[in-house]
């Protein structure tokens, strides 16, 4: 497959004055994308999502992390938050707030601690995703160069949430970033992790982040990822989490932007009694495209997992959903499951959905359900026959079809976000405000 | 615990592995253009069928083995296979039973299936196909009576040619995928059924396949064709002799259900599934579809798979009618080394289409066993419906059970429901059979058949008895 000229150029000029084994690892990831190249639909792993047209698109790259502060205001979350502002994938320090800093934090810009060769950067980079978890992984390991190293110290319990911002401005040319997250949890910390991506009206850039998670024993860490990128960015995650005994993940990923939009979220749960949860809920419009893949190995005996995800799909949006729970040989006592329901707004909509199983233990319990449908008509009447007019009723139900995601998140401000972007989505009549006024919610 | 019962349920012999020694009329291993011209001559086919399977070869020759099922065998040698086996004396074959080779009934005697008395008793009309070639056909006056036309498809592309050329190769193309394409090449045998309008098959059509000959693969072409509001139900049932050397079996099963028509198509398949190590054992890689091609038109497929040592075979329906109705029951018993990768597709493209897929699995030994399934609702398929159930039980520690299902929906006014669990049998449930007084053997035995119940019941009377005792034979093992 033939790749774009600049962006081979880019793939084999590795920045000068990098530690040496950056720069074999950046080698490493761009001979392995070279030699797969961006996915088409022929790697069943993308069966429904082409990814063969950015061979077609040129993407620049950012050289100033300019924001302006209307910009910066409509975007942002109003959080009490340990802060990491990006802007195009590069650091972004004024907006930043890293000076409240809770006990037993350590937030750096991978920037810094590249040009401080941290230990802990050589260590932790490409650790979990090895360079061969995914085309797209590989050309971050080739390109990355901005993110954020996260350690939990050793029994803290950080109330603040982390939260990272990703912000895609609206540029002449688009642009392409390769943000890295590297999160370590040490033993029985606690802690709440925020990435947002969030895009001006008319974005089209290219994110495609990686985030590696290391949680050591008994430690626990809530992740929430809420993408409300623009309608015509291009937005491709990949995370990994490395569980060890006794751990608690959950994982909300909140997908309502983007242009085409793919997920790789994949946990390892690789000790006894370490728990997962993947709350999922994504709302597709126009011709959103929206593929989340979801992997859970469980490696050790009496390891558990529950997955939830719904989707949303209206005008001729797609979506994808494949999830997957392996079992390994000898993992016994494990319990995993696993549900997708997608609700489907207009004809032209689709939904391609596989829910996996692949079980080499016997005494396990595992399920998995999935439906496709539409709203319940005699619900819709029993609304109208109250007096809520059509659109109103049609509005409520989706929202309450949304809800069971959105009520396991436990910020009022990101609650409130999602919901006010989910009724945002539902037809014009449709109007939470008066709604929440009503009732004085 | 149950353990030491499932070993040696995993541990069971294949009871049904015997050779009968009959002289075969075998062409020397290998496939090219003239071992086509070879069967198409010995069968007396006309010059399109040869062009046909020409066609078909060209095709093959281009593609490649499929290599996306979970399964796990070593590369097949085309070549070292010989494509055409029929028993000694095609020409003069025998009218009645009292002519069929006393060999070849002894043979059905050993199976438990007593052509004659099974014929009469039971009202099944056989068209038994040893070795490729259909010995005897029973039963055919009282079926043309009805205008009913069962026979071989040999003698179907002799005897009804515009019958053949008008629905062969329409529901499974030439080139639909790597083993059909071989088949439609080399296909030696099968049968062809025709129920014209209106009729109601008056009893139900019965054929056993059995592989013979050592190295020859079995490439049997079935051909249904339900005229409209008729009605048919077909069983299928095969076993074969114990052999070290695989064998490979790639079948083609095409049904054709016109307006307000019913097919059922019931299967019992208990091929030699290879020994404790894997060794032998039959390859099924079978292609299987139905086109309800009619509005209001049925298909249901029903199988009970408990033998090969692979098995690749997906029963699909084409929803093409309006308000048509496609259905899939399937119980999938593997055990030792056996590895089965079957499911089906419900492919919805009339509108108001439905479709029930309920699969039953279990996997004891070192076996690994998967259901892998699609159900597409096209844009057009508005009111379609889908209720999908796929359940795993796992029998030992060493096995495998996996579950593949797509799901394609491209339209708000569809309903599709899916479920899976995978489990193993519940120590409470043994614990509660055994302190009734029931022993562990009989509780696993009951367990597995309520397990199963579903897709038996759904099962012609004959063959639910035969299924059972089939799981019955399975779990002997286990009681010692």
């Amino acid at each position: 497959m033939s790749l774009p000229e600049t962006l081979m150029k880019r793939l084999h000029a590795a920045p000068a004055g990098e530690p040496e084994w950056l720069t074999e690892k950046r080698r490493a990831g761009a001979s392995y994308f070279e030699t797969v190249g961006f996915p088409t639909r022929r790697d069943e792993a993308w069966k429904y999502t082409d990814m063969s047209r950015f061979s077609d698109l040129e993407f620049g790259q950012a050289d100033n992390a300019e924001l302006d502060q209307a910009s910066y205001d409509a975007l942002k979350l109003d959080i009490d938050a340990c802060r990491l502002v990006f802007v195009d994938g590069l650091f972004n320090a004024e907006l930043s707030d890293l000076d409240s800093m809770p006990e037993g934090v350590a937030i750096t810009p991978l920037s810094q601690a590249l040009k401080s060769d941290q230990p802990a950067v050589s260590e932790q980079l490409g650790h979990l995703t090895g360079i061969d978890f995914s085309a797209f992984s590989a050309l971050n390991t080739a390109l990355t160069g901005e993110g954020a190293i996260v350690t939990i110290g050793k029994r803290q319990a950080v109330e603040k949430p982390i939260y990272l911002l990703f912000i895609s401005r609206n540029n002449a040319a688009p642009v392409m970033s390769h943000p890295r997250i590297l999160v370590n949890c040490d033993t029985e910390s606690e802690a709440t992790l925020i990435e947002h991506y969030a895009g001006e009206q008319g974005a089209a850039n290219l994110t495609n982040v990686v985030t590696e998670i290391e949680m050591a024993p008994a430690s626990r860490l809530s992740h929430y990822k809420l993408q409300e990128a623009s309608q015509s960015e291009y937005h491709v995650a990949s995370i990994q989490v490395d569980q060890k005994r006794d751990t608690n993940f959950i994982s909300h990923n909140l997908n309502l932007g983007g242009a085409v939009v793919r997920n790789d979220l994949v946990s390892d749960l690789n000790d006894e009694n370490a728990t997962v949860d993947l709350l999922g809920l994504f709302f597709g419009q126009d011709r959103q495209h929206i593929d989340n893949h979801t992997k859970v190995n469980h490696n050790a005996p009496r390891t558990y997992s529950n997955e939830n995800y719904k989707g949303i799909l209206d005008g001729r949006a797609r979506g994808v959903f494949n999830g997957r729970v392996y079992i390994k040989r000898d993992a016994q006592q494990v319990l995993g499951y696993q549900n997708n329901a997608n609700l489907l707004l207009s004809d032209r909509a689709e939904i391609d959905t596989k829910p996996e199983l692949e079980i080499y233990a016997d005494d396990v319990q595992c399920s998995h359900g999935t439906t496709t449908g539409q709203l319940d008509e005699n619900a819709i009447f029993a609304l109208r026959a109250r007096g809520i007019d059509e659109q109103m009723a049609r509005g409520l139900l989706t929202l309450a079809f949304a809800n069971e995601v959105m009520e396991r998140i436990h910020h009022r401000v990101l609650t409130d976000r999602v919901e006010r972007a989910v009724a945002g989505k539902l037809p014009d009549r449709f109007n939470l405000e008066s709604l929440v006024e009503d009732t004085s919610l | 615990m149950a353990t030491e019962a499932m070993e040696q349920l995993a541990r069971r012999e294949y009871k049904q592995g015997f050779v009968t020694d009959i002289e075969s009329d075998t062409v020397p291993p290998g496939l090219d253009e003239s071992v086509i011209a070879f069967i198409s001559q010995k069968k007396g086919e006309p010059q399109w069928m040869l062009d046909w399977r020409l066609e078909a070869y060209h095709q093959w020759l281009k593609m490649t083995s499929p290599s996306w099922a979970h399964l796990d065998y070593p590369p097949i040698d085309y070549q070292a296979i010989s494509y055409f086996s029929a028993p000694k004396k095609p020409e003069d074959r025998p009218q009645s039973l009292d002519e069929v080779d006393p060999k070849l009934l002894e043979t059905y005697e050993k199976l438990g299936i007593p052509l004659h008395e099974r014929a009469a008793l039971a009202g099944v009309a056989v068209d038994a196909v040893f070795d490729s070639v259909s010995v005897t056909t029973t039963f055919r006056e009282k079926l043309a009576e009805a205008g009913v036309i069962f026979c071989s498809i040999s003698e179907a592309i002799r005897e009804y040619p515009e019958l053949v050329r008008q629905y062969l190769g329409t529901v499974v193309p030439q080139g639909d995928n790597y083993f059909a394409a071989l088949n439609s090449a080399v296909f030696t045998d099968g049968s062809f059924v025709y129920i014209p309008e209106g009729v109601t098959c008056p009893m139900e059509l019965s054929t056993y396949f059995r592989i013979n000959a050592a190295n020859t693969g079995q490439f049997e072409r079935t051909l249904i064709v339900c005229d409209k509001r008729a009605q048919v139900s077909y069983l299928e049932g095969c076993t074969a002799p114990q052999r070290d050397e695989n064998q490979l079996h790639a079948a083609v099963v095409e049904l054709v259900a016109l307006e307000d028509a019913y097919i059922k198509y019931s299967t019992v398949q208990n091929w030699y599934p290879g020994d404790e190590d894997g060794k032998g054992g039959i390859y099924n890689f079978v292609t299987k579809r139905g086109d309800c091609r009619g509005d209001r038109s049925r298909i249901s497929w029903t199988q009970v798979e408990t033998g090969s040592a692979i098995t690749w075979k997906y029963p699909s329906c084409l929803l093409r009618g309006n308000e048509s109705k496609g259905e899939f029951y399937s119980v999938a018993v593997t055990n030792g080394r056996q590895q089965a990768d079957t499911g089906t597709k419900m492919i919805h493209i009339g509108k108001n289409t439905s479709s029930t897929i309920v699969s039953k699995g279990i996997a004891a030994g070192k076996s690994n066993q998967s259901y892998r399934g699609l159900v597409k609702v096209s844009p057009r398929a508005t009111g379609s419906r889908n209720f999908t159930q796929c359940d795993s039980l796992l029998i030992g520690d060493k096995c495998g059970a996996h579950t593949f299902p797509y799901q394609e929906i491209g339209n708000s006014r569809s309903t599709i429901e899916h479920e899976a669990t995978t489990s193993k049998i519940g120590d409470d449930q043994l614990f509660y059979c055994k302190s009734r007084g029931i022993s562990e053997e009989d509780a696993v035995s009951m367990i597995v058949n309520g397990f199963c119940k579903d897709v038996f019941q759904e099962l012609p009377m004959e063959f639910a008895v035969e299924a059972e005792a089939l799981l019955s034979v399975t779990l002997e093992g286990s009681v010692g």
